[in-house]
């Protein structure tokens, strides 16, 4: 055994004094994967791998991963963390330690991401989520970054839509108290609003609880209101009530939505009511031009089916590390320097163009972007409409 | 003035699902002296037994077999979801309640907590988390009367339930199984006696409180089209509250009691915040129940007291 490492290092060792070139070639980069790939949310993951696996096809046609004029193979490290936050952790401590990834690319969920930002960032390995939107995955945790955007970006997004869009000025909100992310995104959106508008533009702010059915007396009080337009930052269920109950009280004014409305289950529920209207998102999949839509044919001919706003973000995410690297400019062989150089180099980004829009990191590791506001076609697709920037 | 009567219509149609659920809990409780706690979950079963048949009679019209205009579906569902609910009714009572129709009236309640809990995870086993649709069996027309919208739906709904209710009223008042209901309600012990079949009269009782939820539940996928296992939880819950408020085993109590709680439920909402809505609405139901302890139409628990 002994002798046998000692032949091992001393042949190495050999190689490495004797040619320089396989000494380049022998670097590998590793980039670690978290995915939900079984769990609670195992499409989630599965999104996750396919988006990764098509990335690597990319790099493995180019010969390799290109730094300062040289090319390195990449390899795919992807752990499953079954959707459990213990097992995120888990996987990002194996994947750091173990397996010497350079950088990890998930876990998608807040639930997984918050703990295993936390791994990532104690072991100083750059991480970045793509599909968390809380704030704490990169609070105050410098090697930790996130692909999309938060809540209270998203607020301010859509008041500034509706403004330009519809030129509105009194807006009302229908969302349930008792849920934080509806709640949470009520409150982001009614700041903007009136931030714009003016105290008191927020002409009807009304709440349910989760599991109501009715809304008729919210709603009443909504069209009684003066209001031009109902934000609604509810999930597909609820959206579904709503929409279609305010029709039948004669309100025939625009409703808009936010990311939650993004579930291929909106329109299943909510039928021709929810033709017609707008939400904001992180990506569109109808109507998608350039980058976008070339990801979606080859992603849809590859698997079968149109992927979505995780594949999309994940993508994003894996080639904004990809430029990172690239940008550091060598990769020197020592795992914790260089892991440090792809930190800065993310934290330095300006104005990557991913197919989910433009984005530049703050210093919490949250990117600014635009969103995508999507509109529900007469198809009942989801049809992009514009980008919206904060 | 047409701020108020949106409301009342609104109110309107909130408590005719009520009253229809109410009035099956104040049976069971007016004839057997127990509370179904199933009964909310009962109502459940019948909104997907509905969705199901509905489902059913549309497909089979799309293959081309039979052409059905939509209110005809609409009106084959409701009659067959509560002939089929019935049935299941009978089940929880024969399975449920009659083997402890002489245990101790908590031994009952917990047994309906149960099969509750058995119905909401039977149909979660069976067709998944995932929400349901409704399929849309009437288009819904709103009309506009001077700034107050009414639709065709709101209409149905009311008319439907008004109907039913007048139906089960003279079921009870004129019929032979009606007066035999009366009379068990009236005196448990003996009226057995006198050759009243008590199985058959339980059965039958439980069997039209669930007809009546699942009545209530294709009306209620007819206005708020999705579905989801849990749904017949809270609403159970204030239907039960509504019973309660109507006087246990009166069958015009827990009409009027519904309607009520509909009432109070949207009026709440359209003067205070809307957060508050449960909580004002259910602290002036308890200060009603300090002053009416048996409800409206109810007797005191002396004058029926079993053995």
């Amino acid at each position: 055994m002994k002798k046998s490492s000692i032949i091992v290092v001393t042949l190495l060792a050999v190689a490495l004094i004797v040619s320089p070139s396989v000494w380049a070639k022998q670097k590998l980069i590793k980039i670690g994967i978290n995915a939900p790939l079984t769990g609670d949310i195992p499409k989630v993951g599965e999104g996750t791998k396919y988006a990764a696996q098509m990335w690597l096809e990319d790099i493995k046609a180019a010969g390799g991963l290109e730094v300062g004029g040289k090319k390195y193979p990449v390899e795919l490290v992807i752990e499953d963390n079954e959707s459990k936050a213990e097992s995120a952790v888990k996987a990002n401590t194996k994947m750091i330690t173990e397996d010497e990834v350079l950088a990890i690319v998930g876990p998608q969920a807040s639930k997984q991401a918050v703990p295993a930002g936390d791994v990532a960032n104690n072991y100083k390995t750059p991480m970045i989520s793509p599909w968390s939107t809380n704030p704490d995955t990169t609070k105050n945790r410098p090697y930790v970054f996130r692909g999309c955007f938060l809540d209270p970006f998203q607020g301010p997004v859509l008041a500034n839509f509706i403004t330009k869009e519809f030129g509105f000025s009194k807006a009302a909100v229908l969302y349930d108290v008792a849920s934080d992310y509806p709640k949470g995104l009520a409150e982001f959106f009614k700041q903007a609003w009136e931030k714009i508008h003016g105290p008191g533009s927020v002409v009807a702010f009304e709440s349910f609880t989760t599991k109501d059915a009715d809304f008729s007396s919210q709603l009443t009080k909504i069209i009684r209101s003066g209001a031009q337009v109902l934000f609604v930052p509810q999930y597909y269920n609820e959206v579904a009530l709503i929409v279609q109950q305010a029709h039948e009280l004669g309100w025939n004014k625009p409703i808009v939505g936010s990311d939650s409305w993004g579930s291929a289950e909106t329109v299943k529920l909510c039928g021709k009511d929810c033709y017609g209207l707008f939400f904001s998102t992180h990506y569109a999949a109808a109507g998608a031009t350039g980058a976008t839509k070339a990801f979606i044919d080859r992603y849809k001919k590859k698997y079968g089916y149109v992927p979505d706003d995780v594949a999309a973000l994940t993508w994003d995410s894996l080639r904004i590390v990809q430029q990172a690297i690239q940008s550091c400019g060598k990769i020197t062989g020592n795992i914790e320097k260089d892991r440090l150089c792809v930190r800065d180099a993310l934290a330095k980004i300006k104005e990557f163009d991913g197919i989910t829009g433009k984005m530049t990191f703050t210093e919490d590791g949250d990117p600014i972007k635009c969103a995508v506001i999507v509109k529900i076609s007469d198809k009942g697709e989801y049809e992009f409409y514009k980008s919206v920037c904060p | 003035m047409g701020f108020f009567l949106q409301n009342l219509i609104n109110a309107l149609q909130w408590g005719s699902f009520y009253a229809l659920i109410a009035l099956g809990y104040s049976m069971v409780y007016g004839v057997l002296m127990l509370f179904n706690f199933a009964h909310g979950d009962i109502f459940m079963v019948g909104a997907y037994i509905g969705f199901g048949i509905a489902s059913g009679l549309l497909a089979l019209t799309a293959l081309g077999g039979i052409v059905l205009p939509s209110w005809l579906i609409l009106v084959l569902t409701i009659i067959i979801s509560m002939f089929l609910t019935s049935f299941v009714g009978m089940i929880v009572e024969r399975v449920g309640y009659r083997p402890l129709r002489d245990a101790p009236r908590a031994s009952a309640a917990i047994t309906g907590l149960m099969i509750g809990i058995i119905l909401e995870t039977g149909n979660l086993a069976l067709l998944g988390a995932r929400r349901v649709r409704f399929p849309t069996l009437i288009q819904s027309t709103t009309y506009d009367i001077g700034g107050v919208f009414v639709t065709n739906k709101k209409i149905m709904i009311v008319v439907v339930s008004i109907a039913l209710m007048f139906a089960l009223h003279q079921f009870v008042r004129k019929s032979k199984w009606g007066m035999a209901m009366r009379a068990m309600a009236f005196d448990y012990v003996v009226v057995p006696l006198l050759g009243v079949p008590i199985n058959t009269i339980a059965r039958l009782t439980f069997a039209i409180g669930s007809a009546l939820a699942a009545a209530a539940g294709i009306l209620f996928g007819v206005a708020y089209p999705v579905l989801d296992p849990y749904m017949g939880i809270v609403f159970g819950w204030k239907a039960f509250v509504a019973a309660i408020l109507g006087g246990r085993g009166s069958i015009l109590g827990a009409t009027l009691a519904g309607f009520l709680l509909g009432f109070i439920e949207i009026f709440v909402a359209m003067i205070f915040p809307s957060t508050l809505r449960d909580f004002i609405a259910y602290s002036i139901i308890l200060l009603i129940l300090t002053f009416r302890p048996h409800g409206f139409f109810g007797e005191p628990y002396s004058a029926r007291l079993r053995l």
